[in-house]
């Protein structure tokens, strides 16, 4: 557990006047699930685009497996097994779910640069595809039009999208944001499963969810890191009390 | 995607667009033929459009450039090789061989200088770019005296292929219609490809297609030069039919004309461009015959057709069948 994967050393990021990010430092660890948690406007998200290079930050490094990889633009960092979910969904409504699926994994299995060959009748792609719906329940509605399904399977077919890619690292954004209990709970489920095959960053603003899931927990705060640690650890951290758990710790 | 091709529609225009045009000529109603020549080759220029408007999303209000430049491919060489010129070049020639190949190659090599800058923009910007580039080259006909500038230039000798005459109206609308269908089954077989559902991909969620590592700006790219060609070899049938080739034929009007046979017809579809095209060139015909005016008419018609009818008259007449189908269960 102690091998780093990714890093970030100081990175800082400002928006006009604000500081979304601030002498950021994060280790992940490989294998692990650490969840990067914090109160609305911590900076959450934008950390997840920085680490995955859809937005630059103004200074500091990114770091992925002891490489610096911050000035590497996001699409090829996909291709060194790094990839993203979407806290707001993000697929494409018009096309079918087993076709935005498909497209993660073709990222991922040869060359799209190939304009005759039918992309439906990509076996190893498709089957591949159909193997990560199936994973997530919902191998029965590969052929359904993305923008027919609930909110609800539009975030189980962003983790299909994820195990896709077949990502060593997965940056997760809010994967149980709008479910409703029952559905959080299979979600909950869901990453589990996941858990251990891949390392996740998983950043999530239910608490249940982050207790029960992570194996380290680092606290956000104003776009600082304040605390790391174990669950147990975050749990008794004073500092983190004040911060941000304030009333719903003393519930726990 | 889902479900988008149409067959038994894009089946009977294909084969009626085939048919009828011929039947006419050879019953005496010469007209048509000039009719369904321009028809037929306008239609292939929305096919080229909706590779990258329909499937890539990418608004280009530059169109009739490739066009133009198509149709100056034609002209500039057959100029050259009765008047003298360009030799040297080995461009002063009637060959058809020459022609058609210039005409694609000079419009890939614009689509690519001009979508290296374009394709860096996005929404309007995109609109607008592509509208600047297309009007640089109109002024630049405009300017250039030895080809007419805005007064034109007459082609004196279409472009000559052994075994056939493009003087013949029959053969040139044969060579058209296969040409037509040649591009329509190459725009097929591309969004249907792992190219083009990147391309597909990125018209739905840019971002996305990013993160999950595709450099989608290249995959644009691409295709934009791919429409490019396709408009410009268009452009050469063109100036083959009309025989006089100007500056207005790339105003941005053009490009305008054929954004909206694109969008009238049904975007992201097979047959939609040619059904557009063919509803745009056959209702301006009876309007213009009816009235001087008909292009308030028209114009009228248009902005019926888009408010209307979500997905162009492709959607109109699949929500049709839904309906019905709903009331017959």
């Amino acid at each position: 557990m102690s091998e780093v994967i990714l890093e970030t050393r100081h990175l800082m990021k400002s928006f006009g006047g604000i500081r979304a990010t601030d002498d950021l430092n994060l280790a992940v660890h490989k294998g692990e699930l650490h969840a990067v948690i914090g109160p609305n406007g911590a900076g959450k998200t934008t950390l997840i685009t920085q680490l995955c290079g859809t937005q630059l930050p103004d200074s500091g490094q990114v770091l992925l497996r002891g490489k610096d990889i911050t000035q590497v633009p996001a699409h090829r960092r996909a291709h060194m097994g790094m990839t993203r979910s979407y806290q707001i969904t993000s697929l494409i409504l018009d096309m079918s779910v087993l076709d935005n699926v498909a497209l993660a994994a073709q990222a991922h299995m040869g060359s799209s640069y190939r304009f005759f060959r039918p992309a439906a009748q990509d076996r190893p792609v498709r089957d591949w595809a159909k193997a990560c719906l199936d994973k997530v329940g919902l191998a029965d509605k590969a052929h359904q039009l993305t923008r027919e399904l609930s909110h609800g399977e539009h975030r189980h077919i962003e983790i299909a999208i994820a195990l896709a890619s077949k990502a060593e690292l997965m940056l997760l954004d809010e994967p149980m944001a709008g479910l409703g209990v029952e559905e959080s709970r299979a979600m909950v489920r869901l990453l589990q499963e996941i858990k251990g095959q891949h390392t996740i960053v998983l950043i999530e603003h239910d608490m249940d969810a982050v207790f029960a899931l992570a194996d380290r927990i680092s606290v956000l705060v104003y776009g600082h890191i304040i605390a790391t640690g174990s669950p147990a650890e975050i749990r008794g951290n004073d500092e983190v009390q004040a911060a941000y758990l304030g009333e719903e710790s003393t519930a726990v | 995607m889902l479900n988008q091709d149409h067959p038994k529609l894009t089946l009977t225009v294909m084969v009626l667009l085939a048919v009828l045009p011929p039947v006419l000529y050879l019953s005496g109603q010469t007209f048509y033929m000039d009719l369904a020549i321009r028809l037929v080759i306008l239609a292939m220029v929305a096919v080229s459009l909706s590779l990258i408007l329909g499937y890539g999303g990418l608004v280009s209000f530059g169109h009739a450039a490739f066009v133009g430049l198509g149709a100056y491919c034609v002209g500039i060489p057959a100029h050259h090789a009765i008047y003298g010129g360009l030799e040297s070049l080995g461009l002063a020639t009637l060959s058809g061989w020459v022609h058609f190949p210039l005409a694609i190659v000079v419009c890939g090599l614009f689509a690519f200088i001009t979508g290296l800058v374009c394709l860096k923009t996005k929404g309007v910007y995109f609109i607008m770019i592509t509208m600047a580039f297309a009007q640089m080259v109109y002024y630049a006909i405009v300017s250039i005296k030895t080809y007419g500038g805005d007064d034109g230039l007459t082609i004196n000798s279409r472009s000559e292929f052994p075994g056939i005459s493009l003087d013949n109206p029959l053969q040139l609308f044969a060579l058209c219609y296969t040409v037509l269908v040649l591009t329509m089954l190459l725009v097929r077989m591309i969004v249907r490809s792992r190219f083009g559902m990147v391309l597909q991909g990125a018209k739905g969620n840019n971002e996305r297609m990013v993160t999950l590592g595709y450099n989608t700006y290249r995959y644009q790219l691409i295709a934009y030069v791919i429409s490019g060609m396709l408009a410009g070899l268009a452009g050469a049938l063109l100036g083959n039919f009309t025989t006089f080739i100007s500056p207005e034929m790339m105003d941005w009007t053009r490009s305008g004309e054929f954004m909206f046979m694109v969008i009238l017809g049904g975007l992201a579809t097979t047959i939609g461009p040619v059904l557009g095209a063919v509803v745009f060139i056959v209702v301006e015909e009876i309007l213009s015959k009816i009235t001087i005016y008909w292009q308030l008419p028209f114009g009228v018609l248009l902005i019926l057709v888009v408010l209307y009818s979500k997905g162009g008259l492709i959607g109109m007449m699949t929500s049709l069948r839904k309906s019905k189908s709903k009331e017959t269960a």
